[in-house]
């Protein structure tokens, strides 16, 4: 099930130039639209292609975009989400890396779409060298006229600019990365009222993720009945997935919604295997927060079905035995694996993400992870591991924005499917010092 | 009190760059330009934002000191003490751990004679741990200013080492 | 107009009404506990997530419950909304979880805390929380500062309502503090210490639910319920000149704004909030400054405070009187009957 839409062109060399790019049919489909489309009939196509929000949330992009409220005289922002920093997600800066002018087309083509006559990408800190390669594809798009007033003689004007962070995964979350181009603390907004109506400045705004926003280019060319044709179900389309931990063959990689999880693991197309010829133990399927699987369940669902690539196939048995898509970051974890320890690393860090806003999120996810760190020191007692599943339920649900429940759902997946391993920290703590990666706990 | 900003003045080629960043916003929203600026600050001014350095930008933008203060101290990019010449921010989250970060950064602290969020006596490197830096595919990884050194290795490191010390590097972002 | 209901009380209630407002106007014990919430602040709430309810119904037209539970003080209603706040056993347990978060890293100093006798936090672990802590860990700490004179902060005490910095942002014309850091160490604070020199910031110590922000010329002079708590006005060209008086004998220990049920400042007659300036509260300290009115009507229900005062009005019992309302058999039993003065 080798498609590929995105990442079709990646290994060319240059790709990356404003020449290669177009030597490869690059602008064609923004040149034809711009001409050819109102704006109107791109929100239609993208309705049709079935596309989903690919920084995790899975939610309908079309649906997304005719929310937009559209008072007169009131301008119109499309921001584009490049803040990826979800633990085991990489797959918005390798696109932006390797093809920065697909997300450029994208990005006009949508904001043509939408209205936007100013639109901005906000990418995370870390990503400098990426924001350089941006600015660069942007300079030079501006120079073809792709960019700029009067587009290539149709009368529409947007100015693209690049925003960077400086070091918040908060900045993902929609409302915060608003906040944060606004030049304030990270801090995510109660809702309603939504971007779509109140946004950037207070003016109506769409928010969407890298990798939506290259999709939008494919869809235009191909149409969206054609896209909704690729995929399974609801899952329509390809999906970058980022592939780490203990395989064969870590990377980036597009695949066809619907490929079987086991083929992706176990393929030489694609993770290659388990290292070292051993066996898996577990994946964190779709970035840290979606709930960890032991590999029974990653593979098949409890009615014993294949497990899929897709989002209504990896959720299938909700949280008690699936897990989600999410952002694609796909972590995949060996027989030797100290699944406690990995989790502590997912407290820690969201423990280091949280804004401080709210209290559950700001109190709770510190107290999971020094309960972990204590549990790990072979200081802990079974009493933890249930206060552990008690903080995480008193999270899950309680706060202004996702990353409370980010933050919970980890640590009830893990008691979940592995709480044995959890009762062995506690109750025989020496038989633990053998599992490999637990030689160190400073820091 | 008011902090004395007369003594921080941006370069030329720096001032033009903030002006540039300015003007992406709408002229009643010079606030957006604000963490872009303070990148640009912090690269000017050894890597770390003084409350001096913050008053500045604030005049700059027109804005109250606290406002700089308030994001300055939100963002984990902005170091508000001093650090060594070259910052080694090294990832330790999922991927990176199952991968052997912490081979990485025992070795690093083993070789500087530092642990963790020390600087050298040098004054030469700061060591951070830090969280998912978006390179989990080639893990282990650590950042040093703007660069991403990817799949390391004992070897690698040591490499890495010898040329920072070479180059008397100076890690910068911007 | 929306009707709603709340723990199966109707009301009809203008549109763009939150919750949180509509529960205050049908009143008693249905109220949900607010933090952060301030009425008279623009932008406040949705922060501590005390007065979330549980919403069983959305609207008449969409009567799908929401997934979660909802900030009060945030959620306007829609007609037909049905909300459960203490006839919901969850909703119980879940605000009782955010009391634990709350209470966590708060320090057991009430014995030499200004605020005890009027300390929302008080009430609301004697209401709303369980017995003792499940956390083991070390407590943050922070070094007090002074904002100057008049204002002592005291950061271990502080729940990050935010609303000090709202009073800064609406009523002062300088913000200089405001909240640093990140996650569990964001800190109200100045960063470099700071005076908070403005005729208004005074009104931070009256807005802060907990003993984080108090009256440094108060500090320690007696517990408040050991005071005798007086109206009083004077002419202010700063201010309504409309306050509270915290006496003992002919001294004025304290001077506030005065206060409604919720703990909120009052309006004066004209709509505005009778915020008082700083020349009424730390300069005025004589009885012959002032014109006094009378024994002020102490609505808090605050634990240590009962039985100190004139003339002290307990909550309602609301859900009880009400036809079909189910007994919700918490603990207010046990807060009502200590707060009732007839009771003793």
């Amino acid at each position: 099930m080798s498609k590929k839409l995105l990442l079709k062109n990646d290994h060319i060399p240059g790709i990356n130039t404003l020449a290669t790019y177009k030597e490869n049919g690059g602008y064609a489909v923004l040149t034809n639209a711009l001409k050819n489309l109102s704006p109107d009939a791109i929100v239609e196509e993208v309705k049709k292609s079935g596309l989903r929000g690919r920084g995790g949330a899975g939610f309908p992009t079309g649906m997304k975009w005719s929310f937009l409220a559209k008072p007169e005289g009131v301008p119109r922002y499309l921001v584009c989400n490049a803040d990826e920093s979800e633990p085991g997600t990489f797959k918005d800066r390798y696109l932006m890396e390797r093809i920065p002018h697909l997300l450029v087309e994208g990005m006009i083509l949508s904001s043509f779409a939408l209205g936007a006559n100013t639109s901005y990408i906000y990418i995370r800190g870390e990503y400098f060298y990426v924001a350089n390669i941006l600015e660069k594809a942007i300079d030079e798009a501006y120079q073809a006229g792709y960019l700029g007033k009067n587009i290539l003689g149709t009368g529409f004007n947007l100015d693209l600019y690049v925003q960077v962070g400086a070091g918040a995964y908060i900045c993902g979350e929609e409302t915060a990365l608003l906040e944060s181009l606004e030049g304030k603390r990270g801090n995510p907004r109660i809702k309603p009222p939504f971007p779509a109506v109140a946004g950037l400045y207070g003016c109506p705004t769409v928010v969407n993720n890298v990798e939506t926003i290259a999709a939008v280019v494919p869809i235009i060319e191909m149409g969206g009945e054609e896209y909704a044709k690729i995929g399974i179900g609801k899952s329509t389309g390809t999906k970058l997935i980022s592939a780490s931990g203990h395989i064969n063959k870590p990377g980036v990689y597009e695949i066809e919604l619907g490929l079987p999880v086991e083929e992706f693991i176990y393929s030489e197309e694609w993770c290659g295997g388990i290292r070292g010829g051993r066996k898996m133990k577990a994946v964190v399927a779709g970035g840290s927060s979606v709930p960890i699987l032991p590999t029974e369940l990653i593979l098949k669902t409890v009615n014993g079905e294949p497990r899929l690539m897709s989002y209504e196939s990896l959720g299938d048995g909700g949280f008690i035995s699936g897990t989600m898509l999410g952002s694609g970051g796909f972590i995949v974890m060996d027989e030797e694996t100290s699944i406690v320890k990995n989790l502590y690393t997912f407290s820690r860090f969201y423990h280091h993400e949280s804004c401080g806003q709210c209290s559950p999120c700001r109190e709770g996810i510190g107290w999971m992870e020094r309960i972990l760190e204590k549990i790990l020191d072979g200081r802990g007692t079974l009493a933890d591991i249930d206060l552990l599943w008690d903080i995480q339920s008193k999270i899950e649900g309680k706060t202004i924005c996702p990353l409370g429940e980010a933050a919970a759902w980890p640590v009830a997946a893990a008691i979940r499917h592995f709480r044995p391993e959890f009762e062995a920290y506690v109750t025989n703590p020496d038989s633990i010092k053998d599992i490999k990666h637990y030689y160190r706990l400073k820091n | 009190m008011m902090t004395n900003t007369q003594d921080i003045q941006f370069s030329k080629e720096a001032m033009e760059k903030v002006q540039k960043i300015i003007s992406r916003y709408p002229s009643d929203r010079k606030k957006s330009a604000l963490i872009p600026i303070l990148h640009i600050a912090q690269a000017e001014f050894d890597g770390w934002l003084s409350p001096q350095t913050m008053d500045y930008v604030a005049s700059i933008l027109n804005i109250q000191s606290i406002e700089v203060y308030e994001v300055a101290s939100f963002y984990s990019m902005f170091n508000l003490e001093p650090v060594g010449n070259c910052l080694i921010e090294v990832c330790r989250t999922s991927s990176c751990w199952l991968c052997g970060a912490e081979d990485i950064i025992d070795h690093i602290e083993n070789k500087l004679g530092i642990s963790v969020g020390e600087t050298t006596p040098d004054g030469m490197f700061t060591l951070k741990a830090v969280e998912c830096l978006g390179s989990c595919g080639t893990a282990p990884m650590m950042q040093v200013g703007a660069d991403y050194h990817e799949n390391l290795t004992i070897e690698k490191v040591d490499n890495l080492f010898d040329q920072f010390r070479n180059e008397n590097k100076k890690s910068r972002y911007c | 107009m929306p009707k709603i209901t709340i723990d199966d009380i109707p009301i009809e209630v203008p549109e763009g009404t939150t919750i949180l407002q509509a529960a205050r106007m049908i009143g008693g014990d249905i109220v949900p506990p607010a933090m952060c919430y301030y009425s008279k602040l623009k932008t406040s709430g949705g922060y501590c997530r005390t007065c979330i309810v549980k919403v069983e119904q959305g609207s008449e037209k969409d009567p799908r419950p929401m997934p979660k539970p909802v900030a009060s003080c945030r959620t306007n209603v829609m007609d037909g909304m049905v909300v459960r706040n203490i006839t919901s056993q969850e909703n119980l347990e879940a605000r009782a979880g955010v009391v634990e978060f709350l209470l966590m890293n708060h320090p057991l100093d009430c014995p030499v805390c200004d605020q005890a006798g009027e300390c929302h936090l008080q009430d609301l672990s004697y209401e709303h929380g369980k017995e003792g802590t499940r956390n083991e860990f070390e407590r943050r700490e922070y070094e007090p500062m002074d904002f100057g004179d008049t204002i002592k902060l005291n950061m271990n005490r502080c729940i990050l309502c935010y609303r000090c910095v709202k009073v800064a942002d609406q009523l002062t014309d300088g913000r200089c503090h405001g909240v640093i850091n990140r996650g569990e160490h964001a800190e109200i604070s100045t960063y470099i210490e700071k005076a908070i020199d403005n005729d208004f910031s005074g009104n931070m110590i009256d807005v802060c639910p907990v003993g984080a922000l108090t009256d440094r010329t108060f500090r320690f002079k007696s517990r408040v319920w050991y005071t005798n708590p007086v109206d009083a006005h004077r002419d202010c060209d700063k201010c309504c000149g409309k306050v509270r008086l915290w006496n003992q004998g002919d001294e004025v220990l304290r001077v506030t704004a005065r206060k409604d049920q919720f703990g909120e400042v009052i309006d004066n007659e004209d709509g505005s909030t009778a915020w008082i300036c700083n020349d009424c509260r730390f300069e005025k300290k004589h009885l012959n400054d002032w014109v006094i009115e009378g024994p002020s009507d102490i609505s808090r229900h605050s634990v240590i405070s009962a039985n100190h005062y004139e003339s002290l009005r307990s909550i309602q019992k609301t859900t009880m009187k009400m036809m079909g309302a189910k007994p919700h058999g918490v603990k207010f039993e046990l807060g009502d009957g200590a707060l009732d003065p007839n009771n003793q």
